[in-house]
């Protein structure tokens, strides 16, 4: 069967399962459409939250990132990952206690103030669009690869979906639709790598095979280490970037990733604290198994390009090179006109261009896998796309239904009239995200470091303090949200897009870079909630109690709705 | 529960973060990071020790850490009866 084919059986398949199961999850009350009911098993959350976690960006450029950067990539893996150590110890099974529906609800009961709600529900809705309109312009790309549409119509096709089942099932019909979109993800990741593996090393298992022998009997990261070497590249092993900056971008990712509302939402949806404990650690050692996997596929790819086109003759290139150079992801020039790629550091001479997500997309092809495969990568980079958009959607919607319109705006609507009001918002949502998806801000890319470091400066410190410290007031924490936030919007916006008088490399403080500048506001909003609540009224009796009762696990009932 | 026990309880869990988070902090940004040139000087198999715990070490420290924590928790539940 040609490769066409396959993609289009497997993307409907999975695609009709998705639909069956929204159908059979569909919610029928507000407390479905927040939070499932409150009793979902604590594997099926890991799965969901594994899938919510793992977008278009783990799936398709992860690996092609680390494949160009080596061990400068390694921030990625470390943040993306030790975030759930956060999540699990600080956050997820004290925040499952109190018992709520959204993180805004927390930190408005909490900090016993409107004024804070408002805060929260600004930051989750920046948080959670600049997030959003990434995955549905990579629904499109995916579909205009793979399908042969229109990127536009690929983007349209990912909303019909997305909507359909976000609107009708709410939190119900995503957490299970989610266990399948991990299945489908991890299985159309794990099939290449291994047979890659297998082929260059011998080896099934692609996290050891990368450290093993090739079939010439040099170690793989020694010979990639010598071939980066020879072309000019930096060592593969060996980073550029400076170790104070390492540091603060890994832990600006950590952090961030503790902080992001539609991770943390997702422990709302169990049925108790050590269910929430237990589902953390799922959700990990789910999560873990794509990101061991990712640098192996990162060096096996970077070995194979490199050796299948420096220095060949473009006439004599295989099949794919063709293929992916019509999509431009692949550009050649033959700038010194011997017909020859060369593929080097030096910008004046180097005479291939190649796109990161090229790495994991066209795998399979340069492997010479069956057809098969390349229809389950196109499968698998959809099923990572949906679930994160429907996630992400999901937070809008409860932000502006459950905590703007219930909370603030009319008390006294109906449990009806709020579930047709999530509906509502999650249909605009949609019609919004897919906007920026077919009309993408020039800065998406700049953005999705942007809502990491806005979640580590805004939401992270007002949740631990507010657990960890019973002291900590209103005044201290809407301070430090706000300070926080607004420093980081602050420098992001100056180093990456020439505002305030704009600056280059040189001008960051104390050399760490706009990626890594989340942990720098985070410390400040710590500081600055910490240092204010000092000299205003520590908080009522009853909030004392609260942050009492939230220490003890037993009693968390169901999330409920007062 | 008493007053005095929640204030033990507590005091227990946050010993146990401490410690589980000394590791999470020593395997990422210790060995991952501000050791990483040193450790790069051993290797396991075709790795380098440094590169190995920033790509693959410290990932899979990460679910230790977070399955001794649910069973620290558990048993501490247990012992003053706030389980489920």
């Amino acid at each position: 069967m040609s490769a066409q084919l396959w993609i289009w059986i497997l993307v409907g398949v999975t695609f009709s399962l998705y639909i069956g199961i929204a159908v059979w999850a569909r919610a029928g009350s507000t407390k479905e459409f927040y939070v499932a009911g409150g009793g979902v098993s604590p594997i099926a959350n890991g799965l969901a939250t594994a899938a919510d976690w793992m977008s278009a960006a783990s799936f398709i450029s992860m690996a092609g990132l680390i494949s160009f950067s080596g061990y400068d990539g390694s921030v990625y893996l470390m943040g993306w990952t030790g975030g759930y150590v956060l999540l699990a110890l600080l956050l997820a099974p004290y925040l499952r206690k109190f018992g709520k529906f959204t993180v805004p609800d927390f930190i408005g009961d909490r900090y016993y103030s409107n004024i804070a709600r408002t805060v929260a529900v600004f930051c989750a809705l920046i948080i959670s669009f600049t997030y959003i309109a990434g995955q549905m312009r990579g629904v499109g790309l995916v579909f205009s690869r793979y399908l042969e549409v229109d990127i536009n119509t690929g983007v349209l096709i990912g909303m019909v979906i997305v909507l359909f089942y976000a609107v009708l099932g709410g939190m119900k019909g995503i957490t299970y639709t989610q266990v399948a979109q991990y299945c489908v993800l991890i299985f159309a990741f794990m099939v290449p790598a291994i047979f890659i593996s297998f082929q260059m090393t011998g080896n099934l298992i692609p996290q050891f095979g990368f450290g093993a022998e090739a079939s010439d009997g040099v170690y793989l990261l020694d010979k990639l280490d010598g071939l980066q070497k020879e072309l000019g590249f930096h060592e593969y092993t060996s980073g550029s970037k400076s170790t104070m900056d390492l540091f603060f971008i890994t832990a600006a990712l950590m952090v961030g990733t503790a902080g992001l509302p539609h991770v943390i939402v997702r422990f709302f949806t169990v049925k108790k604290v050590s269910d929430a404990r237990k589902s953390a650690g799922w959700a990990l050692l789910f999560i873990a198994i794509l990101y061991t996997t990712a640098p192996a596929i990162a060096v096996f790819s970077r070995v194979n390009l490199i050796e299948t086109v420096s220095n060949k003759k473009y006439s004599e290139l295989p099949d794919w090179f063709e293929n992916w150079e019509v999509t431009g992801l692949l550009q050649f020039e033959d700038k010194n006109g011997d017909g020859l790629v060369q593929y080097v550091a030096d910008a004046k001479q180097n005479e291939l261009t190649v796109d990161r997500d090229i790495m994991v997309l066209a795998n399979p092809e340069i492997a010479q896998l069956p057809n098969w495969v390349i229809g389950l990568i196109a499968a698998g980079a959809l099923a990572a796309a949906l679930s994160t958009a429907a996630g992400l959607l999901l937070v809008i919607s409860a932000s502006v239904s459950h905590d703007l319109i219930k909370k603030i705006v009319k008390p006294d609507i109906s449990e009806k009239g709020e579930l047709i009001a999530a509906r509502i918002s999650a249909f605009l949502a949609v019609i919004l995200a897919g906007y920026f998806g077919v009309n993408p801000p020039g800065f998406v890319a700049a953005t999705v470091a942007l809502a990491f470091g806005l979640a580590a400066a805004s939401f992270f410190p007002a949740i631990v303090l507010g657990i960890f410290y019973k002291r900590m007031n209103k005044e201290g924490a809407i301070a430090g949200m706000v300070i926080g936030v607004l420093l980081m919007l602050f420098y992001m916006t100056k180093f990456k897009f020439g505002w305030f008088g704009g600056g280059s490399k040189e001008d960051w403080w104390f050399g760490i870079s706009p990626e890594g500048f989340g942990t720098f506001a985070m410390l400040v909003n710590f500081v600055v909630s910490l240092v204010i609540s000092k000299f205003t009224p520590a908080p009522p009796n009853n909030v004392q109690e609260i942050v009492e009762n939230i220490r003890i696990p037993s009693g968390a009932g169901e999330a409920v709705d007062h | 529960m008493s007053k005095q026990d929640l204030k033990k309880y507590w005091k227990e869990n946050l010993i146990y973060l401490a410690g589980l988070l000394s590791v999470w902090f020593v395997v990422s940004y210790g060995c991952g990071i501000l050791f990483v040139e040193e450790l790069n000087n051993f290797r396991i198999g075709g790795f380098k020790l440094g590169f190995w715990f920033a790509q693959q070490g410290s990932i899979y420290a990460f679910v230790v850490i977070i399955y001794m924590y649910i069973r620290l928790m558990s048993k501490l539940d247990k012992k003053y009866g706030v389980d489920e």
